[in-house]
């Protein structure tokens, strides 16, 4: 019965958001709360009922369970058509159609759970704030695209959630509107996200266009049925067009470089919609798409590459920043890497559980972040906290339990899933695998060492805080802290739904997951080991032994990072110095500047800085289009009209001078000529007519006369 | 029986300007009161058209008929012949939609001469109903004209500074537009007298003849007519007229020729240049130079717009960009987008006559478009800031609102036709986005810096009388747009079925997916058999 009804999940928080658009200008803040937070409760039970029906529905085989409730794009009947590749007809079709399967239904726990608790935890933080009900219906909004993206049984519909999500992190990033900055990084997010979003449409048409169907069944189906060798062409091309719109939405390189900003959000922001749940929708778009990514061992590569590449980048950033958001804004980036990562090299699982857990200390590190904050009144600058363990102790232990988390220190949940990620690259076939391994282990020693760098320094470092600040240290509220409590103890947990076979666990989570990720078709396998990989095919050097090592070299990692950490930081004074900078001042201002990206960026794409007196970008472009608007095509129009009007005006002499002049009146004028003597005879006076007429007379008559 | 449903729908208007020249024009109020009377009675009469339209949408052909062809000026084959297909219902709701939201968002506006304003709106309503009523050229033609002068009028007199030029360049412009459409127009005439020995405008009448028409003439036809309609788009290089005329048009009248008047040069494409020529539109070096410029106009709007300082320019050169993806969507030449451009040109109606009325609201507050005169309006307007954001969103193509539907199936059929235009098409979505948000963030965000914008009152209920059916459009749009993919279901496969026969008759039906495969030569692109069984 819930799960006949799904299409309410996402309802539910629309109702709130459409309550808070119409009338939550009048509402109190406790109404406000109520209703708000009140639709998430209900969704996040409504989910879990919803799952729990699944689970007997499918009964441990997986088979996904879809809901269309009405046609949205097309005309329903099937005739509007579009041609496929092969010159066959398909129905130009996306329904408003829900979907569940063991992955979907992952995603529905942890963002209805996670969303729950930190709409719980913005009553407080939010609580001085003005805009309550704005910020609110934004959140509920939020989770209204959020629950669409992951239920959409379609590309089409997905993509809906998809730019719902970005049009809500829009809102709220911007949401201290009347601050440059916060406007200003708002933009920078949905423009981004619009590039990544361009890829993802362009992709989705190409799946449609050749597989003739955008429904993700339909799809997979296909995909899986054998008809198409591995290295489709085709297939490779939409895979990678598709991981475009999964590098904008989930911040990798290159399109990375809005979520930092983001942070100009409210913290309960940046943890729902910047750490746990819409960053990672790109994750679940590529695990989604799996069949079709399995098939592009091309583009599994790309993905694999660019998840290595982004965790370490990012990493490095985080090691020298000193807002605290910030730091966790990179280390968000430097962790989806390893999402795309382990989805890269055919670890579907092991990437989905590391989003999972992931969005347990992630979100814990921001809202504990955001307690810090609230504590500080308004200070996020490391640079000036320090010992605030015994001031704000609830925060510190359960931030405490995140950082080791997220550090991979057993048994809390990171451990599990780096491991994993860890160890499925490392045993993927090929040597150029094992770069990325170390990629991946090189990050994590610096993951462990920002971490608790970003922990020595707020709390347990010595005071740096001004005495005004110092003053006003508090705890924060139950609604704050009660759910930092419910989510360091998932931080603890949640590793271990997959406690590895190796550890002598069963591994329940990877097994729920299995049927979304299994092959059951034969796959051509034509490339050989690149078939191998991307069918996830790793038996072959799967022993024990290097799986202990590496764990064991995973751990002494974290434990390194956490040692240089504490000795750099343990005692940092007033005026302490950070190593890199002592040791390698150069690099420290490259990281610092953060390899001086943004400032790249603009001269280069988006025009807004000069390069001498050359504008380079979309503004540069833009102000080259205006110039040749006005001068080049106006002014071949205006030239023409000037032409015109020259021709006339010289047709009006000619006409005045030379038709009319020479042709008309010269004739007139050489008439009058003419005629001014024989007017000397008649010019109109009787008297003369009749002196004349009697000279005549006497002429005649003289003449007569004489004769 | 005939029904008489589309002239009294079409007549409405005149009737409402005639009844106004009886009214003393000191009576401003009355004036007013009077022409928004018929301006509402022209939109609530054209709605029963909606069910009776309904019930017989996937009948074939036109329906509504009214007269016979020929009855009108009979000596010249000229008919007073009305017929709607889906295409031109959708444009015709539109058009009495738009044309009582604009005179009712002038109310306030327009201060002088108030009454020969509302009587020139309300004839140039019943113009614009008539281009899309027409089922004869001769009448088409007249109304195509009568429209201009309206038009001309509204911004050279009640317009901005330069309205002279503006008006000028604007009815020139379009008159020589119309004049190469003319000759155009009369060589179908005397052509049709060649084939069948009857002298008729009638449009039925013409589609049969008109494809037999060789390709080495059609191909000039074909140019006059695009030419015509290019010019009415506008499409690029074409466009020029269309910043001038809208900086300077008064509020309603930006919202009606961008609303309305742009439309009738897509309109003409898919009535007239896809049926009259489908062998010179399916030639893939016409289609690609056509869609070439409409991918021009594409990126090239939007950039031109993104670096404007005044915000009703932002938005005109916006319309070209919209406009392309118009363009793009009718010469895909496929089911998928031609749909998706006619059910686009509906959105652009409603997202940019939504986004005139923004801007016009904000001038009539402070009588100034700059952008930099704002910032902070979102402090002062909050429920104007909400409403602007909506059409912004639904203007850049936000699913669930309007304009992602006929995007969205525009670049389908974009992509299905050749992917590369599809690619080409997609950095426009991101321009507009980047365009309509950086002047959100100027005119909205931030603090009130300037002290004229401490004081701007919010929206009047008239004022959000004015948005309210235009975002319950863009709601309904994009949240069920079946109703409208099912109304345009008919005409648009007729047409592609048209083009289909009449093209190269061994061509695959995805013969465009690979233009240089197939390059007719002039005489396999004169069409055989196919023509008349299509065309019937």
């Amino acid at each position: 019965m819930f799960l006949n009804h799904i299409y309410l999940l996402p309802l539910f928080p629309a109702f709130g958001a459409a309550i808070m658009f119409f009338f939550g200008r009048r509402l109190q803040k406790a109404t406000v709360s109520a209703v708000c937070v009140g639709v998430i409760v209900l969704a996040f039970l409504f989910a879990c009922f919803t799952v729990v029906e699944y689970t007997h529905f499918a009964h441990g085989t997986g088979r996904p369970f879809e809901k269309i409730v009405y046609t949205w794009l097309g005309s329903g009947d099937g005739h509007l058509n579009f041609t496929r590749r092969d010159g066959t007809l398909a129905a130009v079709n996306a329904d408003a159609g829900f979907l569940l399967d063991p992955l979907s239904s992952i995603w529905l726990l942890f963002v209805t759970g996670v969303g729950m608790l930190i709409h719980i935890y913005s009553t407080g933080y939010m609580a001085h704030e003005g805009g309550y009900y704005r910020f609110f219906g934004y959140m509920n909004l939020f989770m209204f695209s959020m629950l669409t993206l992951i239920l959409a049984n379609n590309y089409i519909l997905l993509f809906v959630g998809w730019e719902g999500v970005g049009l809500c992190s829009y809102l709220l990033i911007g949401f201290y509107f009347h601050r440059n900055s916060a406007s200003t990084a708002a933009n920078k997010a949905f423009i981004i996200n619009r590039i990544g979003d361009a890829g993802f449409i362009l992709g989705a048409l190409t799946l449609v266009w050749y597989l003739g169907s955008f429904r993700f069944i339909d799809i997979n189906a296909l995909a899986r049925s054998g008809q198409f060798a591995i290295g489709d062409p085709v297939l490779t091309a939409a895979a990678l067009l598709l991981f475009v719109g999964a590098c904008g939405k989930s911040a990798q390189v290159p399109l990375y470089v809005w979520l930092p900003d983001a942070m100009e959000g409210p913290t309960p922001v940046s943890a729902l919609i910047h750490a746990a749940t819409m960053v990672t929708a790109g994750v679940y778009m590529v695990a989604r798409s799996n069949a079709v990514f399995v098939l592009a061992p091309t583009a599994m590569k790309t993905v694999a590459i660019v998840g290595a590449i982004t965790a370490v980048f990012a990493a490095s950033i985080g090691l020298v920043q000193n807002d605290i958001k910030r730091v966790l804004a990179y280390s968000t980036v430097s962790q989806l890497g390893y999402m795309f990562l382990a989805l890269g090299v055919g670890a579907f699982a092991a990437g989905v559980f590391h989003v999972f857990t992931h969005a347990f200390f992630k979100a814990l590190l921001f809202l504990g972040s955001g307690s810090v904050i609230h504590a500080m009144s308004g200070e996020q600058d490391m640079r000036h906290m320090g010992d605030l363990r015994r001031r704000i102790p609830t925060t510190h232990w359960t931030m405490l339990i995140a950082t080791l988390a997220i550090a991979g220190i057993f048994p809390f949940a990171g451990f599990f899933s780096k491991d994993e990620i860890l160890w499925q690259t490392w045993a993927s076939e090929g040597g150029a695998y094992r770069i990325l391994w170390f990629v991946g282990y090189g990050t994590a020693l610096m993951t462990a060492f920002y971490m608790f760098r970003l922990m020595y320094l707020t709390f347990y470092s010595p005071s740096r805080m001004s005495h005004e600040v110092e003053h006003h240290v508090h705890e924060s509220p139950k609604s704050m802290t009660v759910p930092l409590v419910i989510l360091a103890l998932c931080s603890i947990g949640a590793g271990w739904l997959s406690w590895p076979h190796s550890l002598g666990g069963s591994a329940r989570f990877e097994k729920f997951l299995e049927p979304v990720f299994a092959r059951e078709a034969v796959v051509l396998v034509e490339e050989g080991k690149s078939g191998q990989l991307a069918a996830g095919e790793k038996e072959a050097e799967h022993t024990d032994k290097t799986e202990y090592a590496l764990m064991f070299l995973s751990l002494a990692a974290a434990a390194v990072g956490w040692g240089m950490a504490r000795r750099s930081y343990n005692h940092a004074g007033k005026d302490y110095a950070e190593p890199i900078a002592v040791k390698a001042p150069p690099l420290y201002t490259v990281l610092y500047n953060k390899w001086f990206v943004d400032e790249g960026y603009d001269y280069i794409f988006t025009g807004r800085r000069k390069i001498g007196d050359i504008r380079l970008g979309a503004m540069g472009a833009g102000e080259a289009a205006s110039w040749f608007d006005a001068k080049v095509i106006d002014g071949v129009v205006n030239d023409v009209g000037w032409v015109t009007r020259a021709v006339a005006t010289l047709s009006t002499w000619w006409d005045k001078w030379i038709i009319d002049g020479v042709g008309v009146n010269g004739p007139a004028i050489l008439a009058r000529m003419i005629s001014y003597p024989a007017r000397l005879f008649e010019w109109g006076l009787v008297q003369w007519y009749a002196l004349v007429m009697i000279a005549g007379l006497l002429g005649f008559g003289m003449y007569y006369v004489w004769k | 029986m005939q029904s008489h449903i589309l002239s009294i729908i079409l007549f409405t208007p005149l009737i409402g300007a005639l009844f106004l020249l009886f009214v003393p024009k000191e009576n401003k109020d009355a004036i007013r009161w009077i022409a928004n009377i018929f301006a509402l009675g022209g939109f609530l009469i054209s709605l029963p058209l909606v069910p009776m339209f309904w019930a017989q949408r996937f009948e074939p052909g036109f329906k509504f008929l009214e007269g016979t062809a020929n009855n009108w000026i009979p000596s010249i084959g000229a008919g007073y012949n009305l017929g709607i297909d889906g295409i031109s219902f959708l444009l015709i709701m539109l058009t009495t939609l738009l044309g009582w939201i604009s005179i009712l968002s002038s109310w306030t506006a327009i201060e002088t001469r108030v009454k020969e304003y509302y009587v020139w709106f309300l004839v140039l309503q019943t113009g614009m109903l008539g281009v899309f009523m027409a089922l004869d050229f001769f009448l088409f033609f007249v109304f195509w004209e009568a429209m201009l002068v309206p038009m001309y009028l509204l911004i050279g007199i009640w317009g901005g500074p330069r309205k002279l030029y503006a008006a000028i360049k604007f009815f020139l412009y379009t008159l020589l537009g119309s004049v190469l459409m003319l000759l155009g127009i009369l060589y179908l005439y005397f052509h049709h007298h060649a084939v069948t020995g009857v002298f008729t405008f009638s449009i039925p009448e013409l589609y049969k003849t008109a494809p037999l028409i060789p390709f080495n003439i059609a191909i000039w036809l074909f140019v006059a007519f695009f030419i015509g309609f290019a010019i009415k788009v506008p499409m690029f290089p074409f466009h020029t007229w269309l910043p001038d005329a809208h900086v300077e048009a008064p509020t309603a009248g930006s919202v009606i020729l961008a609303g309305v008047l742009l439309k009738m040069g897509t309109y003409g494409f898919v009535r007239f240049s896809l049926p009259f020529f489908p062998g010179v539109v399916s030639h893939p070096r016409v289609q690609s130079w056509v869609i070439g410029l409409s991918l021009v106009g594409i990126i090239y709007g939007a950039l031109v717009s993104l670096m404007q300082k005044d915000m009703k320019k932002l938005v005109a050169y916006s319309s070209v960009s919209h406009l392309g993806f118009c363009t793009l969507g009718i010469f895909a030449l496929n089911s998928a987008g031609l749909t998706g451009s006619v059910l686009q040109q509906i959105n652009h109606g409603i997202s940019t006559g939504a986004l005139f009325l923004i801007v016009g609201i904000l001038y009539e507050r402070r009588h100034t478009r700059e952008i930099a005169e704002y910032g902070g309006i979102s402090t002062v307007m909050p429920v104007y800031a909400t409403i602007t954001m909506i059409m912004f969103l639904s203007s850049m193509g936000l699913p669930l609102l309007n304009g992602f539907v006929g995007e969205f199936t525009i670049l389908q059929g974009a992509f299905t036709a050749n992917w590369r235009w599809a690619a080409w098409a997609a950095p426009g979505v991101v321009l507009a986005a980047a365009y309509l948000l950086w002047l959100y963030q100027r005119v909205f965000f931030g603090t009130v810096t300037n002290p004229k914008n401490e004081k701007l009152h919010d929206l009047t209920p008239r004022e959000i009388l004015t948005f309210a059916p235009l975002i319950i459009m863009a709601l309904w749009i994009g949240l069920y747009p079946k109703p409208f993919f099912q109304i345009l279901e008919q005409p648009v496969n007729q047409i592609v079925q048209t083009i289909h026969d009449n093209s190269n008759p061994n061509a695959p039906v995805n013969a465009q997916i690979q233009p240089t495969s197939f390059i007719p030569s002039p005489s396999t692109a004169a069409p055989g058999v196919g023509a008349l069984k299509a065309s019937n």
